[in-house]
């Protein structure tokens, strides 16, 4: 069996005495897309925090290809290089163009030339219709442009993993596609994503792995199918079950 | 060539906007005539414009002013990059997250609690008689110099508070987004914390620089003839207040079109990188 891109090990987390990851297990392997779904507060958002190292972890580990990256004195912008992330709401730089967010850590971090990351960048807002908004700033942009924008920068790193938190939740309903759109494009070319949502229908249709959080712990994985069409667990079924009254699904 | 006709909403802002000039315009002159009208009025009148309003005096002493005024640009101008250097890193350390700088942190603020805690004054008298008191020579000696340096740090420790509230009021959210990227701690504070925090620090820090530019004048206090000690000597000399109402005027024409510039530069900013405003 090949090694998972990424295996999370037994992870725990707490903020004080409150326990947001209770020893979660996952293997993540390259080219897969992974849903993590579960009520507001699971920790859907923490556990990919975790994942890029934003957080400290208490407990467990995380292994990048095998190799344990969570030991103390690890460098984080290693992992951080090789794994990109997109938040629920956008955090491009408001002082820079929509360029110059995408090219800053090309520049700083991987050392690329001005030149070559501008050609970079355009090529990315060509791929995602962001071409006439290289000059603009994001204020003067609309919240799914904002966020496109945001995987561009993400997608620039040519990172090895996509780490998306919630980035539809912030957006009005006819925004969305255009958003998941881009996302569905990615998959179609291999990256491994991970992205915590509350958009059910996406997670059904476009992933192959459906992990249930609640509490802290995956209570229910599997395929789509699996977990949409015959959930095993009491709570996934009025997870769910919530989630179809509310004419989410 | 015919003239669209004005809609009705068109006819209504356009008498709205009419009646907004109209009052501006009213209430503009009424404070005006009441100033030219009732001052002149009060009892004694002709013995304060004699002492402050003295033309003869005011044309005799401007230009010795201006001469003596050159020294507070002087100390103004060197003392502003030293200030803003020394308040960065004060910031920068107070902001510092590392658990082994704890003691840099400390002393930081140490720093800034005991400079913002006395008197600009009184850190003048202190430095600028203490240290040249120490005997070294020229010039290592000179009130001037040491008058600057008090001047330095008393108004790097409030310039450090202003960066501090800057760059707690980014949001750590532009941080995780930074950091995301594989940005270091120096590269994120450096390229997307700083940048926004001084944007937004830029009003209260031209406050501080305004004071600032009015507190030069203390270092006159310990020795150096600038321009409130010249207007001082001008006062007696002529035993007449015009000299300080010069004075006044000269500060003004620094000051105003200080303000004013970096009131057009925020707006231009601004008009640059954000969406549309509300009315």
């Amino acid at each position: 069996m090949t090694t998972p891109k990424i295996s999370l090990r037994n992870i725990s987390k707490r903020f004080g005495t409150v326990t947001v990851l209770d020893g979660v297990s996952l293997d993540i392997s390259s080219g897969s897309v992974v849903s993590i779904v579960g009520p507001s507060g699971s920790g859907k958002s923490t556990l990919l925090r975790c994942i890029n190292l934003l957080e400290h972890i208490d407990d467990g580990e995380l292994l990048l290809d095998g190799n344990d990256v969570s030991i103390p004195g690890f460098d984080p912008n290693i992992v951080r290089r090789r794994i990109g992330m997109v938040f629920q709401s956008y955090n491009l730089f408001p002082h820079m163009s929509v360029s110059d967010n995408i090219t800053l850590a090309l520049r700083r971090v991987l050392g690329l030339s001005r030149v070559a990351a501008q050609d970079r960048a355009r090529e990315l807002l060509a791929r995602f219709s962001l071409s006439d908004k290289e000059l603009s700033f994001p204020d003067q942009m609309s919240g799914g442009q904002q966020q496109r924008a945001a995987i561009a920068r993400a997608v620039a790193m040519e990172p090895e993993v996509l780490l998306l938190d919630e980035i539809t939740s912030a957006l009005d309903p006819e925004l969305v596609g255009e958003v998941l759109d881009v996302v569905r494009e990615l998959r179609t070319v291999g990256m491994t994503i991970v992205l915590a949502t509350h958009e059910m229908a996406f997670a059904r249709d476009s992933s192959d792995l459906v992990c249930v959080l609640d509490q802290g712990r995956i209570i229910e994985s599997g395929t789509p199918s699996q977990i949409f069409g015959a959930p095993q667990q009491e709570r996934t079924q009025q997870f769910l079950q919530r989630v179809i009254n509310s004419g989410r699904l | 060539m015919t003239v669209e006709p004005l809609s009705r909403r068109q006819l209504f802002e356009r008498a709205q906007r009419r009646k907004s000039t109209l009052i501006a315009a009213a209430s503009s002159s009424l404070i005006v005539l009441l100033v030219v009208i009732l001052i002149p009025k009060m009892p004694r009148w002709g013995r304060v414009r004699q002492s402050f309003f003295n033309a003869e005096r005011f044309t005799d002493s401007f230009p010795r002013l201006l001469h003596a005024f050159v020294l507070d640009i002087k100390i103004f101008t060197w003392s502003v990059p030293f200030i803003v250097v020394l308040a960065l890193l004060v910031a920068i350390t107070r902001n510092s997250r590392s658990p082994a700088l704890f003691p840099l942190r400390a002393i930081a603020i140490a720093y800034t609690d005991i400079m913002r805690g006395v008197p600009v004054l009184l850190w003048i008298y202190l430095i600028g008689f203490g240290v040249p008191g120490l005997g070294m020579d020229r010039p290592w000696n000179s009130p001037l110099l040491w008058g600057s340096v008090a001047l330095v740090l008393t108004y790097a420790a409030y310039v450090a508070e202003v960066f501090r509230a800057g760059i707690d009021g980014v949001h750590e959210s532009q941080r995780a987004a930074a950091r995301s990227l594989g940005l270091s701690n120096m590269q994120s504070l450096r390229f997307v914390v700083l940048p926004q925090a001084i944007r937004k620090v830029i009003p209260p820090l031209m406050n501080d620089l305004v004071s600032l530019q009015k507190d030069v004048a203390l270092v006159s206090l310990i020795g150096p003839v600038e321009i409130l000690r010249q207007a001082g000597i001008d006062k007696s000399k002529f035993a007449n207040f015009t000299p300080y109402l010069a004075a006044a005027a000269i500060f003004l024409l620094l000051t105003i079109p200080l303000t004013r510039t970096t009131d057009w530069l925020l707006e231009r900013e601004r008009r640059r990188t954000s969406g549309t405003r509300v009315r």
